[in-house]
């Protein structure tokens, strides 16, 4: 487990995990800047520093090198690049990782290599704590480096697994809600496709330029270049870093369009706000973690005048010169089938009573567990020589201590949700920042404190929380809370390749309130 | 596998070698009486409700006995039901089952068993221990343990489905009663909400605080989704009233939780009829929202888009779908961005 505070994020796979572990005597290593509640029954905890993932992956990779404890059949048949990486990893001996990621004890990375390769198959679980970083894309292949160098790809119980935060970022991708893609992943900048997609939608001149992602629309929207945006159930203003730039971008709009359940902080910008149905009131089907395909029920009947968001989206279009004539979600998924490949054979009626897994080309196929079982998508699968770079913000004089982000159990996400639910907003209701009793010593800052936060960027006030499960030198915020928002402290530096933001690590000084 | 044939009430089915013979019966379609016995937990045979005469003899608790090759089983006679009739009125007496004043009325598989044999509560003068009644320190759970049978399904519940380890019995014979954490208050003690051993109890000792009050049992109705908080993709079946109040959610057996939630897919549904939801379009007339037709919300934001795109081009509008819509609702507005729009500038949170 790397990156993944599972037991808080994804509660019933962390449950699943514990049962493993706790009550099947399975294995567990685990790797996380706090001393998550998993770290407790772990064989191995490596409380690293912020950042750090790759170094302690690669410290890794260099014990089972070195040991010759690889897959070498696994590394002969199926991959390439081995050379290379071998290379990059002679530096990364235990004592190098150790001083990097700010560890007392070696000893447990030879260990924990040692116990990777001796236990067949490991599956490799990975979150944000992995991917939220300016090295974010490295981090991934990181991992895909130490499970293939295993061998444990393509095999029931290994695999790199990521956890996805929110029930359906797996079929917004699969969808093509991305800039690059249109759905199952197919390229927008490729003719073949723009044909193709130019047929199915009996359209022409579809655009070959991938688009532009999240922030880069949101610094296109501050320089100008974006003039309109329209926002289907998203809050940035709470969800994005550097919280003052997405509110003076989307203030700079000539039209900002919201289509939201709630008059979010993001809808207080908008020109337009449209009502749009709650989950429980729509019909559909999400995907999860797993690539399962799974139908929602309508549950509750929605207000009058509140729509389904394809409606509306349908409606726009329509005035806009289209001639869609969806009766219901039914009729949209009858589409999607005949341009996603991958989900050509799951029907409204088969995932009543199956679980299936995309890719399932064809009605018969009982759908796909385990991808890569033969090959890679690209045929063999490539290591690529990774090099541990720091993270975009290191600490100084100014500001000595490591922020870091996440969620928590009771909360989700910006809070418009779980903060309007009672259970959860009475069992967690305000922010805290977490930190080390030593840090706290020396601040000379009580629990339950009230204290100042600050970075580069703003400072919010929030309780501290003296904790050891926070590493010294480090500090944790939960983002929930938009009267102590996290989000006005973080960094907007991208990952150059997915640029996803560096929520992870930022620079920051907590300062006793003196009244 | 291996597989074994046996008669159970003279209809021959099959199994496999190692099920139990309740296991055997459920595969079969045939319900043995059980109230300890769960298919999720491990199997105690402490309830005795499950008792089966084996090849005309023995009495064996079908939970824990392992089904045999050529066995023959009889799961009720004469001497089974007084045995079943005896044991429930046991637990009739021994705690304090007003089926008016729970919230289980209805649902509850102890009230069921005792309609199904005809048991009444009898004597009035059987000796009772004051047991722990908590409707305050969990704003989750309610608990009353005059209702609770000591089955400990919450015990397994908690240690094997959530792995929390909370619950555990203490003291011995008619003393033993159940205590969270080293003897705490529930809402005092290390739970952390999921709801699991509520869903699992089945009587009314351990009930949703949230519920009450929100109608009866065999009124509701229900209906199955996915829950919105996380990428494990719980199934969950909601309970709606008949004023199409949300009551309850239970997990889904079917689903790749099997029947499990946290705490989120639990309890974390009241913001969908909160009274802060949006209920018209709103448009931004002088600085202030005023509420609008739909017909007028359409007409302008689509005229501001095709004004926006014809002096500045497609690339000028951006989209953001959502990680929290379905499949259908992404689709659709990825579509929209390029096919009437001509740009692909359309992206979702991800990456957050
Ligand atoms: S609600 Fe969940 S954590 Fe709490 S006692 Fe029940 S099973 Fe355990
Ligand atoms: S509280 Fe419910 S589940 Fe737990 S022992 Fe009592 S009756 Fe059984
Ligand atoms: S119930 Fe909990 S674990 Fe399951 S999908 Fe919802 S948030 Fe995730």
């Amino acid at each position: 487990m790397i990156g993944s505070n599972t037991t808080e994020n994804h509660p019933v796979m962390g449950s699943m995990i514990k049962n493993e572990v706790i009550n099947q005597q399975k294995r567990l290593i685990v790797i996380d800047p706090r001393r998550i509640e998993l770290a407790r029954y772990a064989d191995y905890y490596f409380p690293i520093k912020p950042g750090t993932n790759i170094a302690i992956l690669n410290g890794f990779m260099h014990v089972i090198v070195k040991e010759g404890l690889y897959d070498k059949a696994f590394v002969e048949n199926r991959t390439e690049g081995f050379e290379d990486l071998k290379k990059t990893l002679e530096k990364y001996t235990p004592a190098y990782v150790a001083d990097i990621c700010g560890l007392d004890n070696p000893d447990d990375i030879v260990a924990a290599a040692r116990l990777m390769a001796s236990l067949k198959p490991m599956a490799l679980y990975y979150s944000m704590g992995i991917t939220q970083f300016v090295s974010g894309v490295n981090g991934v292949k990181s991992t895909a480096n130490l499970q293939m160098m295993l061998g444990n790809m393509g095999v029931e119980g290994g695999g790199v697994n990521p956890l996805r935060g929110q029930n359906n970022v797996q079929g917004a991708c699969d969808m093509g809600a991305l800039p690059a893609t249109y759905p199952a992943y197919q390229p927008v900048a490729s003719e073949d496709n723009k044909k193709k997609f130019e047929d199915a939608w009996s359209v022409k001149n579809l655009s070959v330029k991938p688009g532009l992602t999240l922030m880069e629309m949101m610094n296109a929207a501050h320089a100008g270049g974006v003039k309109a945006m329209y926002i289907m159930g998203e809050n940035p203003v709470m969800s994005d870093p550097n919280q003052q730039h997405v509110i003076e971008a989307l203030d700079n709009l000539e039209l900002l369009v919201v289509q939201d359940i709630f008059l979010t902080e993001t809808a207080q910008h908008a020109h337009v706000v449209l009502p749009s149905c709650a989950f429980l009131e729509k019909e559909g089907t999400a995907t999860n973690t797993e690539r399962r395909v799974q139908p929602m029920h309508r549950v509750l009947k929605p207000g009058r005048l509140i729509k389904d968001d394809w409606w509306i989206t349908m409606q726009i279009a329509n005035r806009m010169g289209a001639d869609w004539d969806y009766e219901d979600a039914k009729d949209i998924f009858k589409e999607i089938r005949k341009v996603t490949p991958s989900y050509a054979g799951i029907t409204y009626k088969r995932i009543e009573n199956e679980l299936i897994q995309w890719p399932c080309p064809t009605k018969e196929h009982p759908g796909t567990k385990v991808l890569h079982r033969e090959a890679f998508s690209r045929g063999k699968g490539l290591f690529t020589a990774i090099e541990y770079t720091p993270p975009f913000e290191e600490t100084d004089r100014e500001f000595p201590l490591i922020l870091t982000t996440g969620r928590i159990l009771q909360q989700f996400h910006t809070g418009s949700m779980s903060r309007n639910s009672r259970v959860l907003e009475e069992t967690a209701p305000e922010g805290f920042v977490e930190v080390n009793p030593n840090d706290a010593g020396n601040l000379d800052v009580a629990d339950g404190e009230l204290v100042s936060v600050s970075t580069r960027r703003g400072s919010i006030r929030v309780k501290a929380r003296v904790v050891e499960r926070i590493k010294p030198n480090a500090v944790f915020i939960p983002f929930h809370f938009y009267e102590s928002c996290a989000n006005r402290l973080t960094v907007d530096c991208l990952d150059p390749v997915c640029k996803i933001p560096e929520y992870k690590v930022c620079a920051c000084r907590v300062e006793k309130i003196v009244a | 596998m291996d597989k074994i044939k046996l008669t159970i009430d003279g209809k021959e089915v099959s199994g496999l070698r190692g099920q139990t013979i309740m296991e055997v019966a459920r595969d079969n379609g045939i319900d043995i009486p059980h109230l300890c016995y769960h298919p999720k937990l491990s199997k105690t045979g402490a309830c005795r409700l499950c008792l089966v005469r084996i090849d005309g003899k023995m009495l064996k608790t079908s939970c824990t006995e392992l089904a045999g090759d050529g066995m023959s089983v009889i799961t009720e006679d004469e001497a089974l039901r007084n045995i079943r009739k005896w044991l429930l009125g046991l637990l009739l007496m021994e705690g304090d089952h007003n089926c008016l004043y729970c919230d289980a009325d209805g649902d509850c598989e102890l009230q069921r068993y005792a309609k199904i044999y005809n048991v009444e509560k009898t004597d009035e003068d059987f000796p009772r221990n004051p047991r722990e009644v908590d409707y305050v320190t969990s704003n989750a759970i309610k608990r009353n343990e005059n209702r609770c049978i000591l089955c400990g399904r919450c015990i397994r519940a908690c240690k094997e489905i959530q792995v929390s380890n909370v619950w555990g019995f203490t003291e011995r014979g008619s003393q033993t009663h159940l205590i969270a954490d080293d003897d705490r208050k529930i809402g005092e003690s290390s739970c952390v909400k999921c709801g699991t051993c509520v869903q699992l109890c089945p009587t009314g000792a351990l009930t949703f605080q949230t519920v009450s009050g929100k109608g009866l049992n065999w009124e509701l109705k229900k209906e199955s989704s996915i829950c919105i908080y996380c990428g494990v993709g719980c199934k969950i079946d909601f309970y709606t009233n008949e004023e199409g109040v949300l009551v309850k959610a239970i997990g889904n057996d079917d689903g790749p939780n099997k029947g499990h939630l946290c705490v989120k897919g639990r309890f974390g549904f009241d913001f969908v009829q909160s009274p802060k939801r949006l209920t018209k379009p709103l448009m931004k007339k002088d600085g202030e929202f005023v509420e609008v037709g739909w017909k007028e919300a359409l007409d302008f934001v689509a005229g501001r888009m095709r004004a926006v795109k014809e002096k500045d081009g497609p690339d000028a509008i951006a989209a953001l779908s959502s990680a929290k819509c379905t499949n259908e609702e992404n689709y659709l507005m990825q579509k929209f961005m390029r096919a009437v729009i001509g740009s692909n500038n359309v992206d979702h949170c991800a990456r957050l």
